[in-house]
């Protein structure tokens, strides 16, 4: 166990140097010059070249990857161009509200796609199953801002049940929750159900159905354990992507979300920005995905981590 | 002309008591607060650094400068300045300096204050994009290429006298002295917070910033040391920021937000304008921009001035003003109705598809030809850039549209590489309200540079001497004249078509019911999009 974590580790330090690589290399990739978006349009070519040197961005570019480099070693992710404050203090402001957003993203998207796939599953080939499977589909196909804002107008402003917008209460958190919830349920409920159905064709749930074990008893007990690992390697996977922003629900709903952070820093092209976000997502992702194998051998004894 | 109407003090201290008395009169009272929502989080609060509409007027509610303009209006006035005398020769200005002015941490300003500030933003080290802005003033060019540690031309003779050189007469250094960059900062405080000044601003303002939460909220209050007596009339501004401008004016309807910062969302916009409940409370006003397609003049076969008329003739504007719901004017000249110089009875080129074939033939395109039209990427932009090509297309001219991101436009642009370029998006909006200010960068030489926002890379030599000598015009005397040489350098250029004028935008903003304030306030042509100072709350006690 220790072995593989240690293995895990090293292999996954090697991916994000291979990540701030290739981030490095897409902002010079960039058709815009930021040096000239800071300066402003009555700038001097002087002032300009000014600001790119006090920048280094007139160093070659292996020299400005090994500052860059050195500075993230220290854990500085640098300044914002455009707006001159620190990123990690810019990425730590918007993290309680991302955090918050994928842990009610997640539960909803368990409570809506777990019952759902297993329903599905347990009912194959009947007309529940074709309606949920439908209902899925749906729900993962359905646009989020058209989700969003059915969602906003009908339960926000006709009802009135939660605030139209915004950041703070338990309240605010429920419609954006539950738009990502619907989506990723959809695809939930379709994994949950087919890797359900291949569980249900082993041996041993015939045994179990042998025994006189109930259907509910079948299911729950001998095949949710072992149909549940494809949706906890998911919920790895989700971690990541949540944590690189859901931009399109943070801007429907107000929600200060690091995705927000995001897409103002490419309008602007405020380089330190968009790499310390990717860097921020790209360490979720990697660690999510070390979570959830870490967690497989605890659902599933038959696993071993070596 | 009217902006060098207000001179000296007397006027300025008449006005600012008539205000304090006229707004006793219609009742409104000091208290209160309002909420303002807008899609984007707020950049930074450092007037050095703040160069985007949203943040143009929060800073002008926290920091002052030598001069400001007269709410509403585009006149100017002095403002932490009491009065101010210009030499004969107009290269020496003289401001005395109101005394009892106190910065949000409680200090006394004086005059060393000023010239730390201009020469903050013009310190290469502060990277200001407004440095450019003090060309004129003497040892700015030592300071800017970073051999002079301060402005030669600035000096304090005592606390409340500031008197600046310049290196040559320039009519619009006043504007120049009311411009955010020019806006007083402490240097303690600068020196306490270093690249930090933006998140924790201080300075004389009508508001002091409180609270910010990033990403979330920013909350102004009043400032009770305020010099203008009577003003501001809000005790508390709370910004919310990343709100949907749809969800915004939802909110608005229900009462939680007061003033929507954005644009009514254009899907809302007929039916919100139509709506009888919303009387009075939409306001229309005409902003100091003009929306262009550039014609890149080092480029065939827009080298050749038929070509450029020939495309000037075939752009249906009226169809443009549709795609926009009317929020907007037909332009037939660079400068907007509202700035001094406009030519109310230039007529432009007209729209008329037949002689523009024939300018085209002409010019040796019987045929038409092929070539790549600009535009930035959100809306409406693709749908006016598609409009174009379909006006293009009626002449002969095969446009093909390249719909990119803001900053990759505005490269292509800056670099030549654009043949046509629609400027939606990104358009000039004047820095301050003065013609000049919409020749140098955009159609002077100077602008015509590699990286330079003169994207049509037009550059006239004889022009260019003639705006340097109306520039020079800086006595009071000299004011009309100065503005007729300018208008005339606009038609002027006209006749040459570096641009297709398209449109004059009109900004349609939207307040509560619950909120008052003269309908300049929110549609002011200097403190875009609302001058904070002036709205009130109407149910204060």
């Amino acid at each position: 166990m220790l072995r593989y974590l240690s293995r895990r580790l090293v292999a996954s330090l090697l991916i994000l140097i291979g990540i701030t690589m290739v981030t490095f290399a897409l902002t010079f990739l960039i058709p815009a010059d930021p040096v000239r978006m800071i300066a402003g349009r009555s700038a001097s070519a002087q002032t300009v070249e000014s600001i790119r040197h006090q920048l280094g961005l007139d160093k070659p570019v292996l020299v400005q990857y090994a500052n860059y480099v050195a500075k993230l070693a220290q854990g500085d992710l640098g300044r914002s161009y455009v707006q001159k404050t620190e990123v990690t203090l810019l990425i730590q402001s918007r993290l309680p509200a991302t955090l918050l957003l994928m842990a009610g993203a997640i539960f909803f998207e368990i409570l809506i796609g777990l019952p759902a796939g297993i329903l599905a599953a347990a009912r194959r080939g009947k007309f529940l199953d074709r309606g949920v499977m439908i209902l899925s589909f749906v729900g993962v196909s359905t646009p989020q801002f058209v989700l969003g804002l059915i969602l906003l107008y009908v339960f926000a402003n006709l009802l009135g049940w939660f605030p139209l917008s915004g950041y703070g209460s338990f309240q605010h958190l429920v419609l954006p929750a539950l738009t990502l919830g619907i989506a990723g349920g959809g695809w939930y409920s379709r994994m949950m159900r087919s890797s359900m159905v291949e569980v249900l064709r082993h041996d041993y749930i015939r045994t179990a159905r042998a025994k006189g074990l109930s259907e509910p008893g079948v299911i729950l007990v001998h095949g949710l354990r072992n149909a549940i690992l494809p949706v906890i390697a998911m919920i790895g996977l989700d971690i990541g992507i949540f944590m690189s922003g859901a931009v399109v629900v943070e801007s429907v709903f107000g929600w200060p979300g690091i995705g927000q952070l995001a897409w103002l820093a490419i309008q602007r092209v405020d380089i330190p920005i968009i790499m310390g976000v990717t860097l921020v997502a790209a360490v979720a992702i990697v660690l999510g995905n070390l979570l959830a194998d870490l967690m497989a051998p605890l659902i599933d004894p038959r696993i071993r981590l070596r | 002309m009217k902006v060098y109407a207000m001179r000296g003090a007397v006027p300025a201290m008449a006005l600012a008591l008539s205000m304090a008395i006229s707004g006793n009169a219609l009742g409104q009272k000091q208290g209160g607060s309002m909420i303002v929502t807008y899609k984007d989080d707020i950049s930074t609060f450092d007037p050095a650094i703040g160069y985007d509409w949203q943040n143009w007027s929060m800073i002008k509610s926290l920091f002052d400068g030598l001069m400001d303009y007269k709410p509403g209006t585009t006149e100017l006035m002095p403002d932490l300045a009491e009065s101010y005398t210009i030499s004969a020769d107009s290269l020496t200005y003289t401001f005395k300096l109101r005394k009892g002015v106190k910065f949000h941490n409680g200090r006394e300003l004086v005059a060393s204050d000023i010239k730390y500030s201009i020469e903050r933003s013009v310190d290469p080290v502060t990277q200001s994009p407004g440095q450019g802005f003090f060309w004129q003033i003497k040892g700015f060019d030592e300071m800017a290429a970073g051999d002079a540690k301060e402005l030669s031309g600035i000096a304090t003779p005592d606390d409340y006298t500031v008197v600046i050189q310049l290196s040559q007469p320039d009519a619009t250094f006043l504007h120049i002295m009311a411009i955010n960059f020019a806006f007083a900062v402490p240097r303690e405080e600068v020196a306490k917070y270093g690249q930090d000044f933006g998140r924790n601003p201080v300075g004389t303002g009508a508001y002091k910033m409180t609270e910010w939460a990033l990403g979330q909220y920013v909350i102004f209050e009043r400032n009770v040391d305020y010099f203008r007596e009577g003003s501001p009339f809000l005790d508390k501004i709370t910004f919310e920021v990343g709100q949907d401008p749809s969800v915004s004016l939802l909110r608005l309807k229900r009462g939680e937000v007061d003033v929507l910062g954005d644009p009514i969302p254009s899907a809302n916009f007929v039916e919100e304008k139509n709506d009888p409940a919303n009387k009075g409370l939409i306001i229309e006003g005409g902003l100091l921009h003009t929306g262009y397609i550039t014609l890149n003049v080092t480029t065939p076969p827009f080298d050749n001035k038929l070509v450029r008329q020939a495309v000037n003739m075939a752009i249906n504007k009226d169809r443009v003003l549709r795609i926009v719901n009317n929020r907007g004017v037909a332009a037939n000249q660079p400068l907007p109705p509202a700035m001094p110089g406009y030519d109310p009875n230039y007529k432009g080129y007209p729209f008329d598809p037949e002689k523009a074939k024939q300018l085209l033939a002409e010019a040796g395109f019987p045929d038409g030809f092929e070539t790549e039209l600009y535009t930035m990427n959100t809306d409406p932009n693709p749908r006016i850039a598609q409009s174009f090509q379909q006006d293009l297309a009626a002449i002969g001219i095969r446009a093909e549209i390249k719909s990119l991101a803001q900053a990759t436009v505005i490269d292509a642009g800056g670099q030549g590489t654009a043949p046509m370029l629609w400027s939606g998006g990104m358009a000039w909006i004047a820095d301050y309200p003065d013609p000049s200010n919409f020749y140098g960068p955009i159609l002077g030489c100077g602008g015509a540079v590699p990286g330079g926002w003169n994207w049509a890379k037009y550059c006239n030599e004889e022009i260019e001497a003639r705006a340097a000598k109306a520039d020079g015009m800086a006595s009071d005397d000299q004011a009309a004249a100065r503005i007729d040489a300018w208008r005339q350098i606009f038609i002027d250029i006209m006749e040459e078509a570096p641009w297709v004028p398209v449109l004059n935008e009109v900004r349609f903003a939207m307040h509560s019911a619950r909120i008052g304030g003269k309908d300049i306030f929110f549609a002011d042509p200097i403190h875009i999009p609302v001058h904070y100072e002036y709205a009130y709350a109407k149910d204060v006690k």
